[in-house]
């Protein structure tokens, strides 16, 4: 029994909205950190938040499994508490996350450092503390990156494929993306439905990134 | 007591600042050519850059000492900072900066006037102190009052964007103002603007410093604005003071 293309559709888009949310804070504080402060190992830091960038996806998907397996002890941790990941929903949002974590940490890297520093060192002269300075003159000056770094990150989570299928397979109706059920209908030789997923994928992260690219067009001029 | 007493010292590459100066100046100039360390000095009276090693003393309160290991930090010290052009936060009204640094301090300054009279009854020497604290509680700037006094009260809603240069500077002091500092730096604060704009800013200038007695460093090139509202100058050069008896006061 097939799942109704658009409901694959909506569930896609639903994990990749998932995962943005899940990703933007920790890429927040990261990118916060490589941008501003200097700290032993951060070399380190910046070769593990690039590497999904250049690392096979199925390479990522394979280390994820590993991870959550019995034997590691991330897998036994989640073990103990009852949380189920690996091919259920929250593998697929996992994946989604490690994936576009990169990117966003990019964006929002580059976004903070183009701050004049002079508004924070103001700002704490004037009695604000740091995390104050950092919620009302910080993020409100790179509130463009972040909106930026928000859309391509979920563009980049849509498209998820190789960590995916690897940690999340790809259960029709359960776990199944838009890119993996693709992937499927191309194998089977069905092109009707491959075709209409293909449309819904270019409407769907088209519309993302050039939402991205305008706004940063305007954050360019301004 | 005095108002600023301070022997610092700070390596960055080849350049050496090492200054040791104490100031009882309501208005202390800062003067010297560009890359003799004067921005760099002011940085470390606000908490910005730490000194490699020496001490900072602001109206009698320790707020850096190397082998006391004692840095407070710059949001706590009350040493409010005018860079060059302002520095106004561009995402805010002039209202919404002027009144930025107007809402962390009535706190600190209640915790500040308590300790004080603590203290009265323990010692008795933090009088003066705690007189001085209480003049300042009296003549607390106020929006309107600071707005009216630096004649921006018709800029209040406007966003800083559209302000021209002199504009932005007195929105800055304002803001700086507002925070209510017990020592005001103020980094070349006239050298954006060009010289006719230079005179109608400097009698603002001047009513800062008498309305509402905040004693203020002032940096400059000019010798015409530390004449008019320094009451003694500092020389700067490489990083270094020029010996006092080379120091002129400005009001002679």
């Amino acid at each position: 029994m097939d799942v109704p293309l658009w409901s694959t559709a909506l569930f896609t888009a639903l994990m990749g909205l998932v995962a943005t949310v899940v990703a933007l804070p920790l890429a927040l504080g990261v990118a916060w950190l490589l941008a501003r402060h200097r700290f032993p190992g951060k070399p380190l830091v910046e070769t593990l938040v690039a590497l999904p960038l250049v690392l096979p996806p199925v390479a990522t998907g394979y280390l994820l499994l590993q991870m959550l397996g019995t034997d590691a002890v991330v897998g036994r941790l989640l073990d103990a508490l009852g949380i189920e990941v690996v091919f259920t929903w929250k593998a697929v949002v996992l994946a989604m996350v490690v994936m576009s974590l990169p990117l966003l940490v990019l964006t929002l890297r580059t976004g903070f450092e183009q701050i004049d520093r002079r508004y924070e060192q103001v700002a704490a002269t004037l009695g604000a503390s740091p995390w104050r300075v950092w919620l009302t003159v910080t993020l409100p000056l790179a509130r463009r990156s972040v909106v930026v770094a928000a859309l391509l990150g979920f563009a980049r989570a849509l498209g998820e494929f190789g960590a995916t299928i690897v940690v999340a397979g790809g259960i029709p109706g359960q776990t199944q993306t838009l890119a993996v059920a693709m992937f499927t209908f191309i194998e089977s030789g069905r092109d009707a439905e491959a075709r209409t997923l293909l449309w819904m994928s270019l409407a769907l992260a088209g519309l993302s990134v050039l939402a991205a690219q305008l706004l940063q067009r305007r954050g360019g001029r301004s | 007591m005095s108002v600023l007493a301070c022997e610092v010292q700070i390596m960055q590459g080849a350049f050496t600042l090492e200054v040791a100066l104490s100031s009882d100046a309501r208005v202390l100039g800062l003067a010297g050519p560009s890359g003799s360390g004067k921005t760099t000095l002011l940085e470390m009276l606000a908490g910005l850059r730490r000194p490699s090693r020496g001490r900072i003393e602001v109206g009698g309160i320790v707020v850096f000492d190397a082998t006391r290991r004692i840095d407070v930090p710059a949001h706590l010290r009350r040493v409010g900072y005018v860079p060059q052009d302002g520095a106004l936060f561009p995402h805010m009204t002039v209202q919404a900066n002027v009144l930025y640094g107007a809402g962390g301090v009535p706190g600190r300054t209640r915790a500040l006037a308590a300790s004080g009279g603590t203290a009265v009854h323990d010692h008795p020497e933090p009088l003066a102190a705690v007189e001085g604290e209480a003049r300042r509680l009296s003549a607390r700037p106020t929006l309107a009052s600071v707005a009216e006094a630096l004649d921006i009260t018709a800029l209040l809603p406007r966003p800083v964007t559209q302000l021209s240069g002199g504009e932005r500077q007195r929105v800055a002091l304002a803001r700086a103002l507002m925070a209510r500092p017990r020592l005001l730096l103020l980094d070349e604060p006239l050298s954006g603007v060009d010289r006719a704009r230079k005179r109608t800013i400097l009698p603002y200038l001047r009513a800062l410093r008498d309305q509402w007695d905040v004693p203020m460093v002032y940096v400059s090139h000019d010798a015409e604005e530390l004449a008019l509202l320094a009451d003694e100058v500092c020389l700067l050069e490489g990083g270094r003071v020029v010996p006092s008896g080379h120091r002129h006061s400005a009001q002679d």
